[in-house]
């Protein structure tokens, strides 16, 4: 529900009476220059945004509310005569609603509702330009953090999104009924071309479906990124013929340029990888630029969310990841780190469980525990796989097949390379242990309670899970997650 | 060589009782399962000839297993696979595809390297029979 607020009388009366008196020269509070509309109901083609404010003390959260919704729209801090020959209160986005965060004293959700002529069509940077482009450094805010956006079904359709999609990544890989299984190549930097197709050679052969470039893998003196390719071609080829099985590498072709990223991906097109990869921070434009280019040349796109920690970590300040994830799955990306909850980088379980579901719903419903503000029909967009990665072993596996299901790639780099037999046996375990909890799953066995018993019996007939097991069944990453969502768990009938 | 295609090749070789349960969890989920098999595994082979349609209305797994029975009979030395479909919107796709029976001496792939220019290589993958 809005909060009637005692100006509201003002704010309309601002808006559509008293004209002449709101145009007079001159310095006014937001509220009254109609960014704050308690009353407005947000029209189903509107995107909607639930910003975080903490507001300098003294200033008034509504207030707050309505220079946030003034400056991610029309506002400047100023009266400007020039409004009046616009339609501007179209063009207002607007605060309409103000929450107290729970259990915070200084926080508020601020719900701010834009219209959709505001934003030019299938365009992200267009989109953060508007909703993060200068609100975050403005004075009366001590920190503002983007929790959840809306989009209404007209401007999803104006994007083409994932070019493969969860579905025909299946169809094309011929592997269904399971998580697929991946590692990054280790120690990231330093390896030789030969050395680092070697590695991939002996996990994927060891039953790994993916390997992975790390995100700053790119072209440095001791590999150049051809000599990586054409060694890491032979490795995944060579497996296939090994295994009879489709495996994959993701080639790495974030670069300096747009071009030297085509020239990259026409390369490892040339010699038949079925993917590529790009890290976050070649930004929104590059994103869709090369969605574009895979979706015309049947190449899965991974997406690797390097930097992302840098804005979505800290609860009172940034971007959320689930905004983060909802925009690339609009600019079009297939795979997507998307964290583990068990492994060694920040991630609460259940606001993981969130970015998962805005990866693969085909309409993401609110669901306060798990951070979604609002419900986010997808029109049929297609889904995008989420990647566990980071500190994550095979003596987790029930666990993350608990937490995440069958579509999700799980990545193993240190929990294969690592293994005390070897990549490949380390490899093998991760496949062994993974097959036998899905089976194990299916038959109707509880493996949340169960998992370790049944790792135990997998192991009998797999040594290097044995090994595995017997190496890595004390770590654990125990942490206080920094991340979590905020909320009251309103009274239901029981 | 073991060819590692399907959910649960990584395993020893599933017994009739563990199939069974497997296809009572597909058709748990509402999917329709089906029999396929093959001579030529290669990973490019996507369409195995099928046994028959999918069984979309089938409620006990052992209607599956008959099947696989008398499949068996005829192509006791092929590649079978159990498939589940999923016709739920947004999937409309398998959701489940693993192994049920491999020829004794089962193929494997040579794999053949044509030198391009700037040291590209072009691979060709073919079967060789067992």
């Amino acid at each position: 529900m809005a909060n009637p607020g005692p100006d509201q009388a003002t704010a309309t009366q601002r808006t559509t009476g008293n004209t002449a008196r709101r145009y007079q020269a001159g310095v006014l509070k937001y509220k009254e220059m109609g960014y704050w509309v308690p009353d407005y109901e947000p029209k189903p083609t509107d995107l909607l945004a639930v910003f975080r404010i903490t507001p300098q003390d003294g200033v008034d959260p509504e207030e707050a509310a309505a220079a946030v919704a003034g400056e991610s729209s029309t506002a400047t801090w100023t009266v400007v005569w020039t409004d009046r020959l616009t339609a501007c209160e179209n063009y207002r986005a607007k605060a309409y609603r103000v929450d107290r965060v729970p259990g915070a004293s200084d926080q508020y959700f601020a719900w701010v509702a834009y219209d959709l002529s505001l934003f030019e069509e299938g365009s992200i940077a267009n989109l953060t330009a508007s909703i993060i482009g200068n609100v975050f450094s403005f004075k009366p805010l001590k920190a503002a953090r983007l929790e959840d956006m809306r989009f209404p079904v007209a401007y999803v359709k104006t994007f083409k999104g994932p070019p493969t999609g969860i579905v025909v990544e299946r169809e094309r890989l011929d592997k269904y009924g399971r998580p697929l299984l991946g590692a990054t190549i280790k120690p990231k930097l330093g390896l030789s071309g030969k050395n680092y197709g070697r590695v991939v050679y002996e996990a994927l052969l060891g039953g790994l479906d993916f390997t992975k470039d790390d995100e700053n893998i790119n072209s440095q003196p001791f590999m150049h990124w051809r000599d990586r390719f054409l060694f890491c071609m032979e490795a995944v080829n060579k497996a296939q013929a090994a295994s009879g099985e489709i495996k994959g590498h993701y080639l790495n072709i974030t670069a300096g340029t747009m071009e030297e990223m085509y020239r990259r991906a026409e390369f490892a097109k040339e010699l038949g990888s079925c993917i590529v990869m790009v890290d976050l921070i070649v930004g929104w434009t590059a994103i869709q630029s090369i969605s574009n280019w895979s979706r015309e040349n049947d190449m899965i796109l991974h997406m690797h969310r390097a930097g992302h920690g840098t804005y979505t970590r800290q609860k009172n300040h940034g971007v959320s990841f689930r905004v983060i994830a909802k925009w690339l799955r609009l600019a079009g990306v297939d795979h997507l780190h998307a964290g583990t909850a068990v492994g060694k980088l920040e991630g609460d379980p259940l606001t993981v469980q969130g970015y998962y579901n805005v990866c693969r719903d085909a309409v993401t419903r609110e669901d306060l525990p798990r951070g979604l503000f609002v419900e986010q029909d997808w029109a049929g967009l297609r889904k995008v796989m989420p990647v566990a990665s980071g500190g994550i072993h095979a003596g987790q596996m029930h666990q993350l097949l608990d937490l995440f299901g069958d579509d999700v790639v799980l990545q193993f780099g240190g929990g294969t390379i690592g293994h005390p037999m070897g990549i490949q046996a380390g490899a093998t375990a991760n496949r062994v242990a993974l097959e036998a909890m899905v089976l194990a799953r299916n038959e109707g066995r509880d493996i949340a309670r169960e998992g370790p018993d049944i790792l135990v019996a997998a192991a009998k007939d797999c040594r290097p899970l044995e090994a595995a097991l017997a190496t890595w069944k004390n770590v654990t990453f125990n942490y206080a997650s920094t991340d979590t969502s905020d909320f009251v768990p309103s009274v239901s009938v029981a | 060589m073991r060819i590692t295609q399907g959910t649960f090749s990584f395993l020893p070789d599933l017994t009739d009782e563990q199939v069974a349960k497997q296809v009572g969890y597909a058709l748990s989920q509402g999917w329709a399962v089906s029999l396929e098999h093959t001579d030529d595994p290669h990973p490019r082979n996507v369409y195995w000839e099928m046994w028959g349609l999918p069984m979309f209305d089938l409620k006990d797994a052992a209607g599956l297993m008959t099947e696989l029975r008398e499949c068996r009979k005829v192509f006791g030395d092929r590649y079978i696979k159990v498939n589940a479909f999923d016709s739920t919107l947004g999937f409309e796709t398998m959701r489940m595809s693993f192994i049920v029976n491999r020829p004794v001496k089962e193929p494997s792939f040579t794999l053949r390297r044509a030198d391009g220019p700037g040291r590209n290589v072009r691979y060709e993958l073919e079967t060789r029979r067992g």
